[in-house]
């Protein structure tokens, strides 16, 4: 198994996919994250913002379409991470993997 | 020997029959409800007989052999998080103050994308049945499974306690049964499924009732949003005119008041749930990472549309069982607390039978969540602390039967500790499983699995700060301090201590983690790069051919 790793850790496509994976799953959560924390805050330090209706025809106030609106982005997130990890992480791990494999 | 339990089981549905039919009166559907009921015990029964041939190893008993699709792992980690808390505790939330219930539907779903980006497939890659297998990959195994079991048992005593006091308070109210004989019954059924199915049956009965509650609760909402023209304004007007606080109940601050509860409570619902062991198990039962990951996004998927429910259920009742003579006592509450606007509803919105079905579902929702609990915590006890920590050679059978004698205990502490809070609040007493979850497991497995530099000290030192702080400030808090213990002002001021607990043990950990200069540290930061190979790759993984 040391073998293997070794290898892998010398292969410069594990550490492309590596990054790749990092990156759009920290772009991806720090999305989550932001609008999650900017909501908590807003809550917190100025609720009057969420107060307001969204129009002059509807009582719905912003704050309940922004919370409707998180839910869904959460949802939303969770799926293009799923369609990018599914249409390209996969295969390329799969061929670091044989990759080493083969090697060692 | 199959045939003991299930008899058990059967002679305490019997016992269930009569109060049951005598009280009918107290709400006119418990025929109906109890139809449900028994339907859903016969079919779950016959799933645990089904699943205990099929359990023979603890690989069979903790993972269910490894074997669930990702989209039958995702309903069944749905199901663990639509918690009868969730459902009955969150539209009671929306129902008594509005905007500020949706806190905690938007915090419980924006926790699952962190899951799934930063822990899911990891966490697969890394593990066998517990998150401490995966944590102890570079760390003493001793000294970590002892601090990662103290940390699951507590969340999941608390969440327990949670589920078992909303059980019996439930089903005294729709059946008229005496509250101990129903957390007697739930924790009975409850050993019964874990003890013989193990994770097989616990998640089939899962996702039986993760079905029921997505289609009962869509049915519901449908049902309410027809009497409003599918206006979601029209609702909303009619919800501001029955609530006492008007308009206002559409903004924030009926629940939590100051900046500081606001951002402790939103931490603790974000965090929590990548620390929530039986969540976490549930990884595991999966055969790879592809499949975990996939079981991540069914599961936020699911929980997103059933928070979306909640959200009409709650307003819905605001707007049809508010005010309404027919549900309120004579002090004009609301019958059985804030907790039962959701029951309530499906009686207005679809009459007697579609209260039964709601009562029954409710309740197969409480037998199922706690028997993922309950093993959850047998895992702990068995995997995590007798067989890695006091008994390194024992065999299969035997941890399998301690796995057993684990969750029969498991069960009596739950029944005995449901009748101790009897009154408590149900809501709060799993947002503080939460707050464990948040400031004892998250930092213990997020340092271990993404920052090279976490030694066993620094774990160590973290995890028992999170997990002293967390339970010092529940218990020295306005909620047990004063409403419990009677005692007149809180040592501790905040009613939310997860903000403070877990930056409290993320700052231990690394601290103490940088200043660790012993052999055995640089041997685990050594370490950090083989462990980070197999999570990336799952080269190694269980379950993969080496």
């Amino acid at each position: 198994m040391d073998h293997c790793y070794r290898a892998i850790d010398a292969d410069p496509r594990f550490h492309a996919l590596a990054r790749a994976r990092s990156r759009l799953g920290w772009g991806l959560g720090g999305v989550m994250l932001v609008t999650y924390y900017a909501f908590i805050l807003v809550i917190a330090f100025r609720p009057a913002w969420l107060a307001r209706p969204l129009s002059s025809t509807t009582v719905i106030t912003v704050g309940i379409a922004a919370g409707v609106a998180l839910i869904v982005l959460g949802v939303a997130l969770t799926g293009v991470y799923i369609w990018q990890a599914n249409r390209s992480f996969d295969a390329r791990n799969r061929a670091i993997v044989d990759a080493a494999r083969r090697a060692v | 020997m199959l045939f003991r339990p299930l008899a058990a089981a059967a002679a305490l549905v019997l016992l269930l029959l009569p109060p049951a039919a005598s009280a009918a009166e107290a709400v006119n559907s418990g025929g109906v409800a109890i139809t449900f009921f028994l339907a859903f015990v016969t079919a779950t029964l016959g799933v645990t007989w089904w699943a205990a041939r099929r359990t023979h190893s603890t690989h069979d008993f903790y993972v269910a052999g490894g074997r669930i699709s990702g989209l039958q792992n995702g309903l069944a980690i749905a199901g663990d998080f639509m918690s009868a808390a969730s459902f009955l505790g969150v539209t009671g939330l929306i129902f008594g103050f509005g905007f500020d219930g949706l806190i905690y539907a938007v915090g419980g779903l924006a926790g699952w994308p962190l899951v799934l980006f930063l822990l899911s497939e990891r966490l697969k890659n890394l593990g066998k049945y517990t998150f401490a297998d995966a944590v102890t990959l570079r760390l003493a195994a001793t000294p970590i499974r002892c601090l990662a079991a103290s940390g699951s048992l507590v969340a999941v005593v608390l969440y327990l306690i949670g589920q078992m006091v909303g059980a019996g308070k439930l089903i005294q109210i729709l059946f008229g049964i005496d509250y101990a004989v129903a957390v007697g019954c739930v924790g009975t059924l409850m050993m019964v499924y874990v003890c013989f199915g193990g994770m097989l049956a616990t998640t089939w009965v899962q996702i039986i009732k993760a079905v029921l509650l997505l289609s009962g609760g869509s049915l519901v909402t449908v049902l309410v949003l027809a009497q409003f023209n599918f206006s979601l304004d029209q609702l909303f007007v009619a919800a501001t005119q029955q609530h006492a606080r008007g308009v206002a109940v559409l903004a924030p601050g009926g629940l939590v008041h100051d900046p500081v509860s606001v951002l402790s409570l939103g931490t603790a619902l974000v965090f929590g749930t990548a620390g929530l062991p039986h969540i976490l198990m549930r990884f595991f039962t999966v055969p790879n990472a592809r499949e975990a990951r996939r079981s991540v996004f069914f599961a936020t998927a699911f929980i997103g549309y059933f928070y979306v429910l909640t959200f009409i259920i709650g307003f819905g009742a605001m707007a049809l069982v508010m005010g309404n003579p027919q549900f309120a006592d004579a002090t004009g509450r609301l019958l059985g607390g804030d907790n039962m606007a959701a029951i309530h509803l499906a009686h207005v919105a679809g009459g007697p039978v579609l209260l039964g079905f709601m009562s029954a579902v409710c309740f197969a929702t409480i037998l199922a969540v706690v028997s993922g609990l309950t093993l959850s915590g047998a895992s702990a006890i068995s995997h995590d602390l007798y067989a890695s920590v006091f008994h390194p050679h024992a065999s299969e059978q035997e941890l399998v039967r301690v796995s057993r004698y684990a969750t029969i205990a498991l069960g009596v502490v739950a029944v005995l500790l449901a009748l101790l809070f009897e009154s408590q609040n149900v809501a709060y007493l799993v947002l503080m499983a939460f707050t464990v979850g948040a400031s004892v497991n998250f930092p213990l497995l997020f340092l271990a699995l993404y920052w090279r530099h976490l030694t066993t000290s620094g774990a160590l030192t973290g995890g028992v700060l999170g997990l002293v702080l967390a339970v010092g400030c529940i218990v020295l808090g306005p909620t047990v301090w004063v409403e419990v213990l009677g005692h007149a002002e809180p040592i501790v001021p905040y009613k939310y201590p997860a903000l403070f607990a877990m930056c409290a043990s993320f700052s231990g950990s690394i601290v103490v983690s940088l200043l660790d200069r012993s052999e055995r540290a640089a041997r685990e930061r050594a370490g950090f790069n083989a462990q980070y190979i197999r999570a990336q790759t799952g080269l190694g993984a269980e379950g993969t051919p080496a």
